[in-house]
């Protein structure tokens, strides 16, 4: 009997209803870009291709996570006069690294991204969810969340880039999906595109979701 | 001549705003107004002007092989640059509290915010990858802040009379905004390929 107790007790410790909501409710009630209105800066430009879109959220949800867990770790030692430069200290490290290592492993995309590997610095998101959550939670709750608006803003980012490859190239990552017919359309390559297609997704999500409507 | 072409070519042809989209938080937050988004895109012009030569300073004296350390530091650039924006967000914020209460209370939170506006990194990260001189960096640094400064009144301006236009409901607000600033962008487009 207490086996069972402690084997079902167990996983509500590590993900409970709570924590998985952490994860969840960036996907669509709270998301980080369409909802929240945050990170649009560095993102938009790294969505002509789904692979440049891939590694971005992935940068982005290690160092949401990362610097959620450690301004966690930190948040009652840290002056709170002082507190947006440590902030920005340890967001600033955590960006140095996962630059380096695109560096080394995935040159050709770095080049690509140039200065918006830098720019995930003054992402919104990251600053947003320190400010409104790591400060106040603890470091295991910080992390998940952080990593759920990781994901969350990913999955616009990936969204958004595979509308732009295949109607502006007819690629997805580089291998060729649509038909030789099809004449790749130029638009969908320009920075406006992307801002089109924010826009569209902001209005599908609102029609199928009330309650996020925006009523001023 | 070389600067002007510089600031017009900030300004207009490579807008922060809509053409890199760096800036867009503030941006989209805070264009609901003309009065407000004029503060913040005085705001914006001022700390842009500031920080960019002082980047360049720092990052061609203090950081590159040859500066004063005779070492490659560039790895401790972003951590720099940052902090020396937030530096000088602060010292700013002082500085007008002390000599304009008036502008001050005018500008009021957003001028602690400018230091995660990405235009103001992104100021200082372009004019390291395009390596400009120290008069070009500064001149770069006011015309992207010029640039910022008009997208956002005239955004605020699009939005204020947008309160009387028949918007489906769930595009209200956010959708739309974005839906307008897509079309600024295309505007914005026909500037490509001048050549000055």
């Amino acid at each position: 009997m207490s086996e069972v107790q402690t084997a079902a007790k167990q996983p509500t410790q590590l993900l409970g209803k709570k924590e998985r909501r952490l994860l969840t409710d960036p996907f669509n009630d709270n998301n980080p870009i369409t909802v929240q209105v945050l990170g649009i800066c560095s993102a938009l430009a790294v969505t002509v291709a789904v692979k440049n879109a891939l590694v971005m959220s992935i940068a982005v949800m290690v160092v949401t996570g990362f610097a959620n867990l450690i301004i966690s770790l930190l948040r009652n030692t840290i002056p709170n006069r002082v507190r947006m430069i440590v902030q920005l200290v340890v967001i600033a490290s955590l960006v140095s690294i996962v630059e380096m290592i695109l560096h080394a492993f995935q040159y050709d995309v770095y080049k690509q991204m140039s200065v918006y590997i830098g720019l995930i610095i003054t992402n919104c998101i990251i600053m947003g969810r320190l400010e409104a959550f790591a400060m106040a939670n603890k470091p295991w709750q910080s992390l998940l969340d952080g990593i759920g608006n990781g994901v969350g803003y990913g999955a616009i980012l990936v969204t958004v880039a595979l509308f732009r490859e295949v109607f502006g190239k007819g690629t997805i990552m580089g291998y060729k999906v649509l038909p030789s017919w099809y004449e790749p359309n130029g638009l969908m390559l320009i920075p406006a595109a992307a801002i089109f297609l924010i826009g569209i997704i902001i209005w599908v999500q609102r029609a199928m979701n009330k309650k996020l409507v925006d009523i001023s | 001549m070389e600067y002007v072409n510089i600031f017009i070519k900030a300004s207009f042809i490579e807008n922060m705003v809509l053409s890199f989209f760096l800036g867009m938080c503030s941006f989209l937050a805070i264009s609901k107004k003309v009065k407000t988004a004029v503060g913040l895109g005085a705001a914006v012009v001022f700390v842009l002007g500031i920080t960019v030569p002082i980047n360049w300073i720092i990052s061609n004296k203090l950081l590159s092989a040859n500066g004063i350390f005779q070492t490659d530091l560039t790895f401790l650039k972003l951590i720099i640059y940052i902090s020396v924006i937030a530096a000088m967000v602060q010292l700013v914020e002082m500085v007008v509290e002390k000599f304009s209460p008036s502008l001050y209370s005018a500008l009021g939170i957003f001028l602690p915010l400018i230091t995660v506006n990405c235009a103001i990194l992104g100021g200082s990260l372009f004019m390291d990858s395009r390596e400009y001189e120290l008069g070009e960096a500064s001149v770069f640094g006011l015309g992207s802040g010029f640039g910022f400064f008009l997208a956002i009144v005239a955004i605020a301006a699009i939005r204020e009379k947008l309160r009387y236009a028949d918007i489906p409901a769930p595009l209200r607000g956010l959708g739309i905004a974005f839906i307008i600033t897509g079309l600024m962008g295309l505007a914005f487009m026909s500037f490509i390929g001048i050549k000055l």
